[in-house]
């Protein structure tokens, strides 16, 4: 297959055109407005919308009305973007609505800074918006799956009716590194039973609706959709498990941050170490099962996040703390080294 | 091959950025395993600008450079800052128009050549950041002259092709000095 | 027997939850007769706001989509972006469109978006209970203006007609009533106008219609409508503020097709 040389950002627009998205609104941000600009220069081409909106609000708002209307639609954001656009997607979620959601990771809280960061981790799995509801997040480690992955979030969100999201970083929206395309045929999805695209008088009309002001109505659409939930989490987690066979001690990392801790993982094998590497591409569902798996042999796990440790409670919550689980990280923009993370290996495999 | 790690820097609006993606498709025609990660932000603008580019036949780490193999400085703060943070048996390749050496180090190469001069002898304006590539590939077994141009061909856009011959001539004028 | 008055087939047979007196209902029902009249029923696709009218999705035939509070319009783009030949309308309060969805609102007309927004303006927030709108009266009294509305405290109200007539993008910005025979007709006259420049795709097109909130503004259905007449239009003029025949894109070229 042919390898091209892109940027992360640019690559999940291309992956997101050939994944059949129809329209894209957005709003600039750094580091991400690579994605934006380049969805204005080929979106039009390739017969679909491009908008740039007047807030993030505006725009996941016009997602959501596109999607009403049975069309692939996507918004892409960083970090205070995506805070801006959580009321949309609760209403997305609330609608039983498929979108997808792209987050270039930048440092906050506030303003915070432009440098990668993954301390949106907390929001993006367990409250991006008000009440009862998930997304399914994804979360690359490189270019190639920045183009992988958005192509499955389409398609699941298809599937099953629900926002998706690609929780990536600066580093990796602004790295270039070899991508190939795979042949795409999107699988179809037939929306005819719930879009408004205009009944033409030939069925009942279709109303697109977050509001139950019954609370037993409301409990109903709420369990009916975690019931879709409960299925999710038992056949869409993925995770890449590396040297975990006998490891005594398991890293755990997902994006830009596992690509780091590969590194070190390979180093502390070389000093005798016996150190692995779980990395989940899941974070919603998170791969509870696969951790598990790579956990067999491990008496020590060790998190390494872009913050002050937010992933390190789901890993807690899925081993349900059978074994010690540390955390190292840095924030604020700050990129762990693989140096760091050896050290840090090295300090717990001493210990053992 | 084990993974070589490069850092370019300078002003912004020297071409580093634009460097790095040369030796990025060079691998990439090269068929090795690459990254290419630049500095962004208001940095950009006029301020530092520096990119990490790794070349390797395995799957890259991380693609931020800390500790380059190859250091390739065009400005005296880009030297002064990474020419500590060069790897033992590293090599700093430099502009010594605006550089002034200054390092006591005896496990690195040093290579400085007037990069900024002789593209303005030689009217290759702007051409001092490939001038340096052609030193890099002479001085090291990273890429042979064949993939360095077909890097070139790559990068350089269609609607700016007429300005390949002269990025060739960029890398000679390197390699001859 | 000869039928002369019926209900519209694209207003539902079902009991509104509005309150006695409120005009919402004659507002819903010429609104109707328009979509009945142009026969676009099955073409339409109407977006509820955040306010009194937040269930009209459960009254009106056609397509609908609930959006949250001042959005309205970025969804209406949304769905008329992907769907530039199906008519999309929003039905929005004061405070929706003219307070928490100001952006919406004149971006969507800016740009030129080629739906019909209807606009109701009774100078209070009813569902919530009778608050300040951005529409409220000065020395108007509600809940959080006990002492009347003092601009010196709350600012001033929104002209929301006269502000979108000076958008580019707006070729409608109309002010009409619902407090008698004459204002229904012409307000029914002006919503059908709105319709058929989204047909010939002329631009943005607002009908603001003043209305009544008898409960929150403590009177009668009948002292409500006298409000109206006698403080309502004089503060807010009715009349055409812009009506561009030829279409907000008149003489350009490019777009999408």
């Amino acid at each position: 297959m042919e390898r091209n040389l892109m940027k992360g950002n640019e690559a999940l627009a291309e992956a997101a055109i050939r994944a059949g998205c129809k329209c894209f609104f957005g709003y600039p941000i750094t580091p991400q407005t690579e994605l934006a600009a380049y969805m204005a220069k080929r979106m039009h081409k390739s017969g679909g919308v491009f908008l740039q909106a007047e807030s993030e609000i505006a725009a996941i708002n016009m997602v959501l009305g596109a999607a009403s209307t049975g069309v692939r639609a996507m918004t892409s954001s960083s970090s205070p973007g995506v805070s801006l656009k959580s009321e949309g997607v609760s209403y997305i979620a609330g609608s039983d609505l498929p979108a997808v959601i792209i987050n270039v990771q930048r440092g906050g809280p506030g303003l915070g800074g432009i440098q990668p960061s993954q301390a949106d981790y907390w929001q993006a799995t367990k409250a991006l918006g008000h009440g009862d509801f998930q997304l399914l997040v994804y979360a690359p480690a490189s270019v190639q799956e920045m183009v992988d992955f958005v192509v499955k979030a389409f398609d699941r969100a298809d599937k099953y009716r629900m926002p998706a999201m690609i929780l990536a970083d600066g580093l990796l929206g602004q790295m270039m590194e070899p991508v190939s395309f795979p042949e795409i045929n999107p699988n179809a999805y037939d929306k005819s039973g719930w879009a408004t695209n205009g009944h033409k008088n030939q069925r009942e009309h279709h109303i697109v609706n977050s509001l139950y002001l019954k609370p037993d109505e409301l409990e109903k659409s709420i369990v009916d959709r975690y019931k879709k939930y409960d299925i999710i989490k038992e056949t869409e987690t993925d995770a890449e498990l590396y040297l975990t066979e006998d490891c005594d001690i398991l890293l755990c990392a997902f994006g830009a941050t596992a690509r780091v801790v590969k590194s070190a993982v390979n180093s502390a094998r070389e000093l005798g170490i016996k150190a692995g590497l779980f990395r989940p591409k899941t974070l919603w569902p998170f791969p509870v099962k696969e951790i598990n798996e790579a956990a067999k042999s491990a008496k020590t796990l060790l998190s390494v996040e872009m913050s002050m440790g937010q992933m390190v409670d789901d890993i807690k919550l899925a081993i349900n703390c059978s074994r010690p689980v540390e955390f190292y990280g840095r924030t604020g923009g700050v990129i762990p080294t693989p140096v760091e993370v050896l050290e840090q290996i090295k300090r717990i495999g001493g210990a053992l | 091959m084990a993974t070589t790690e490069i850092l370019l820097a300078g002003f912004g609006g020297q071409g580093v950025l634009f460097a790095g993606k040369i030796l990025a498709y060079c691998g990439l025609m090269d068929n090795k395993e690459l990254s290419w990660l630049p500095s962004y932000g208001p940095e950009m603008r006029g301020g530092t600008a520096n990119c990490s580019v790794c070349i390797s036949d395995e799957p890259i780490g991380s693609p931020l450079v800390l500790t380059p193999d190859i250091l390739i400085a065009m400005n005296q703060p880009s030297f002064d800052k990474f020419v500590t943070e060069v790897k033992p048996g590293g090599k700093v390749f430099f502009d010594s128009t605006l550089i002034e050496a200054e390092c006591d180090r005896a496990d690195i190469q040093l290579f400085g050549i007037p990069s900024q001069q002789l593209a303005d002898d030689n009217n290759l304006k702007g051409g001092s950041n490939i001038i340096l590539l052609g030193k890099v590939i002479k001085e090291t077994n990273l890429f042979s002259l064949d993939v360095m141009k077909k890097g070139i061909e790559k990068v350089v856009p269609a609607s700016k092709a007429h300005l390949i011959p002269n990025n060739f001539k960029a890398i000679e004028i390197g390699m001859n000095s | 027997m000869a039928v002369v008055f019926q209900r519209p087939k694209s207003f539902i047979d079902i009991p509104t939850h509005y309150c006695p007196g409120c005009t919402h209902g004659i507002v819903h029902r010429i609104l109707c007769e328009v979509i009945d009249e142009m026969g676009i029923e099955g073409d339409t696709i109407g977006v509820c706001p955040v306010g009194c009218s937040v269930m009209a999705y459960d009254y009106f035939n056609c397509d609908m989509i609930e959006a949250a509070h001042g959005r309205a319009p970025a969804v209406a783009t949304g769905v008329k972006r992907t769907n530039p030949d199906k008519f999309v309308f929003t039905y929005q309060g004061d405070g929706d469109l003219a307070a928490i969805g100001t952006a919406e609102t004149v971006h969507s007309a800016t740009r030129g978006e080629n739906i019909v927004v209807i606009f109701i303006n009774n100078t209070i927030y009813g569902m919530t209970g009778g608050q300040m709108a951005p529409t409220t009266i000065p020395g108007q009294v509600t809940q959080t203006t006990p002492f009347g509305r003092d601009p010196l405290l709350a600012g001033y109200p929104v002209r929301v007609s006269e502000m979108l007539a000076t958008l580019t993008g707006t070729a409608l910005a109309q002010r009409v009533a619902v407090d008698s025979v004459p204002h229904i007709r012409e307000a029914k006259k002006a919503i059908r106008k709105a319709f058929e420049n989204q047909k010939a795709k002329r631009g943005f097109s607002l009908i603001e219609v003043l209305s009544t909130c008898p409960t929150n503004w403590g009177l009668t259905p009948i002292e409500a409508i006298k409000r109206l007449q006698d403080e309502m239009i004089p503060y807010y003029p009715l009349g055409v503020y812009k009506d561009v025949t030829e279409g907000v894109f008149a003489g350009l070229e490019g777009g999408n097709e």
